[in-house]
């Protein structure tokens, strides 16, 4: 179904009003439907931002009870007012929330892009020490005894070499 | 330093020549990025967001990339200087709304543009006339990586780059191109063309981005999604669209004119006609006009020469561009009238189309495509 103000984009956002007992039907995009100011209770920037419900789904995740971020003070009431969040933090204090809307805006939930360069360094290290762990776990079982000492001191030192990298990551 | 004495003239800017600049009119790539630890612009205090800035306008200003840019906080900018830079695309209509606790650096070419205090702390751009994304995204790459060495990125391993719109997570990459799609809109089959470009999630615009009309049948293509997937792919997958589109563009254009060319004639000679005599006119009709007459020197019907002519009409002829000249404050229906002046005084050296010099052969079609 199209827009009916633009006829150009999908309409994604469709309101019922009764007026004098005839029901009228409109369907709009996101784009018309802000231009237009649409102002409805139900409605809030957060959900002509990223569809209907989103706002409620941040909300419901909650349980219900209102969450306020640690780091910014910003709450669920915010975010259906704005449609942005607060502060880098939010991500973490509404991750259970935002995960399904994530899951349909993006391609996928996990950042796969550009790291920055000191924390690829970080990065690298622990894709180490896991593989490292693995190695140590089986040698442990095969009962090679001899290599898994090596494999200790290889995985003590790849430790130091991460804790001097700085911890910058937010989660 | 004076904005408009750092501005390059648009008699310049529109000199610009990039690869398939008939009908991709310009490339972007944006990225979005946040201070740790401080509130999103638009949740922070203001004195967080003087803060902010404080720290990142430095920053920027000391890459090599940017030695010599012009650097200036919004508040310092009347309305008619923030919206003469909308109208050239360098900052979006978000950020000048902006005052006090926001800022821009520009560089000399105008091919970067850093917004700080938009709706995240920074908003990069590198900008590149026709079709060249790669290298506005290498250009970009290169300006952030920099900025990460002086600057504590909000970064997640799980969700990449923190940004204040959900949209923007993860890479906050946002790749897009100016095209000139006069062909598909005569020939109809633009809706069917944003249709599909829209399945691939990616977003057709108008001429200034979200929510604006495609004025002068200029259309903002880009991707939407910028999480799960690495910024070189962005970059190829649109890349790939791009010439698609330009390849239907091309379609269009010699299918109307092997099979309605006097309705193509018609439009353009039109379009001379008016653009050439009227004494009063808008600046949404003067874009749409001065389109097909940009569709002309594509076809050859004007000599390829005057496309600067015309793109730089595109932007002198825009209000606050209009307004910028005359001292008195005009209101809308005088800049039509000083508008029409402007036209038939700069359209008098352009002698009237010539239908025979184009042909269903396309003489004038893209060499270089």
């Amino acid at each position: 179904m199209l827009c009916m103000l633009c006829k150009q984009n999908p309409a994604k956002v469709h309101l019922t009003h009764i007026v004098k007992d005839q029901m009228q039907k409109v369907d709009l995009c996101e784009e018309c439907a802000k231009q237009k100011g649409v102002n409805h209770p139900s409605f809030s920037p957060a959900d002509l931002l990223f569809g209907l419900g989103a706002a409620q789904e941040i909300a419901q995740a909650a349980g219900g009870v209102e969450i306020r971020c640690p780091g910014c003070g910003f709450t669920q009431a915010d975010f259906k007012k704005a449609g942005r969040l607060g502060c880098a933090q939010c991500y973490h204090t509404f991750a259970e929330g935002l995960e399904g809307l994530l899951k349909t805006m993006h391609k996928g939930i996990k950042h796969v892009g550009k790291v920055p360069v000191a924390l690829r360094h970080g990065r690298d290290l622990n894709d180490r020490l896991k593989h490292l762990q693995k190695k140590l776990d089986k040698a442990v079982t095969a009962e090679d005894f001899e290599q898994a000492a090596s494999l200790r001191d290889e995985i003590k030192s790849t430790k130091d070499q991460l804790d001097n990298v700085p911890a910058r990551a937010v989660s | 330093m004076n904005m408009h004495e750092f501005l390059c003239p648009p008699a310049e800017t529109a000199r610009r020549t990039g690869p398939h600049d008939r009908i991709v009119m310009s490339s972007r790539v944006r990225l979005a990025r946040n201070l740790r630890g401080v509130a999103f612009p638009g949740w922070a205090k203001k004195s967080e967001r003087v803060k902010a800035l404080e720290i990142i306008r430095p920053a920027v200003e000391s890459l090599p990339q940017l030695t010599g840019a012009y650097s200036e906080t919004m508040d310092n900018l009347g309305p008619l200087d923030k919206q003469i830079l909308v109208e050239r695309h360098l900052i979006s209509r978000e950020h000048a709304a902006k005052s006090s606790g926001s800022g821009l650096v520009l560089n000399k070419e105008e091919s970067l543009c850093v917004m700080i205090n938009e709706e995240d702390h920074l908003r990069m751009q590198a900008l590149r006339p026709g079709l060249q994304l790669r290298q506005a995204w290498l250009s970009i790459d290169q300006v952030d990586t920099e900025l990460e060495r002086k600057l504590d990125y909000a970064f997640s391993s799980e969700l990449g780059y923190l940004t204040a719109c959900p949209t923007n997570l993860g890479t906050g990459i946002r790749v897009s191109a100016m095209l000139h799609l006069p062909g598909l809109v005569l020939a109809e089959q633009i809706t069917q063309i944003i249709s599909s470009v829209n399945k691939l999630n990616l977003a057709v615009r108008g001429l200034y981005g979200e929510g604006t009309e495609a004025l002068g049948n200029v259309f903002q293509v880009s991707n939407q999604m910028t999480l799960g997937e690495v910024e070189s792919e962005i970059v190829e997958r649109l890349n790939k669209v791009l010439l698609q589109i330009i390849e239907h563009e091309e379609n269009a254009r010699a299918v109307l004119l092997e099979k309605k060319p006097k309705i193509v004639y018609n439009h353009i000679g039109r379009a001379y006609g008016i653009l050439a005599n009227a004494h009063s006119i808008t600046s949404k009709e003067t874009m749409n006009l001065l389109s097909l007459m940009r569709l002309g020197v594509d076809l050859g019907e004007f000599p390829s020469g005057e496309r600067a002519l015309i793109d730089e009409l595109f932007v002198v002829t825009q209000p606050a561009h209009l307004q910028k000249q005359f001292t008195e404050k005009l209101v809308a229906e005088e800049r039509d009238l000083l508008r029409a002046d402007m036209l038939r005084d700069r359209l008098r050296q352009v002698s009237r189309p010539n239908p025979r010099a184009s042909g269903p052969s396309g003489a004038g079609l893209d060499k270089h495509n």
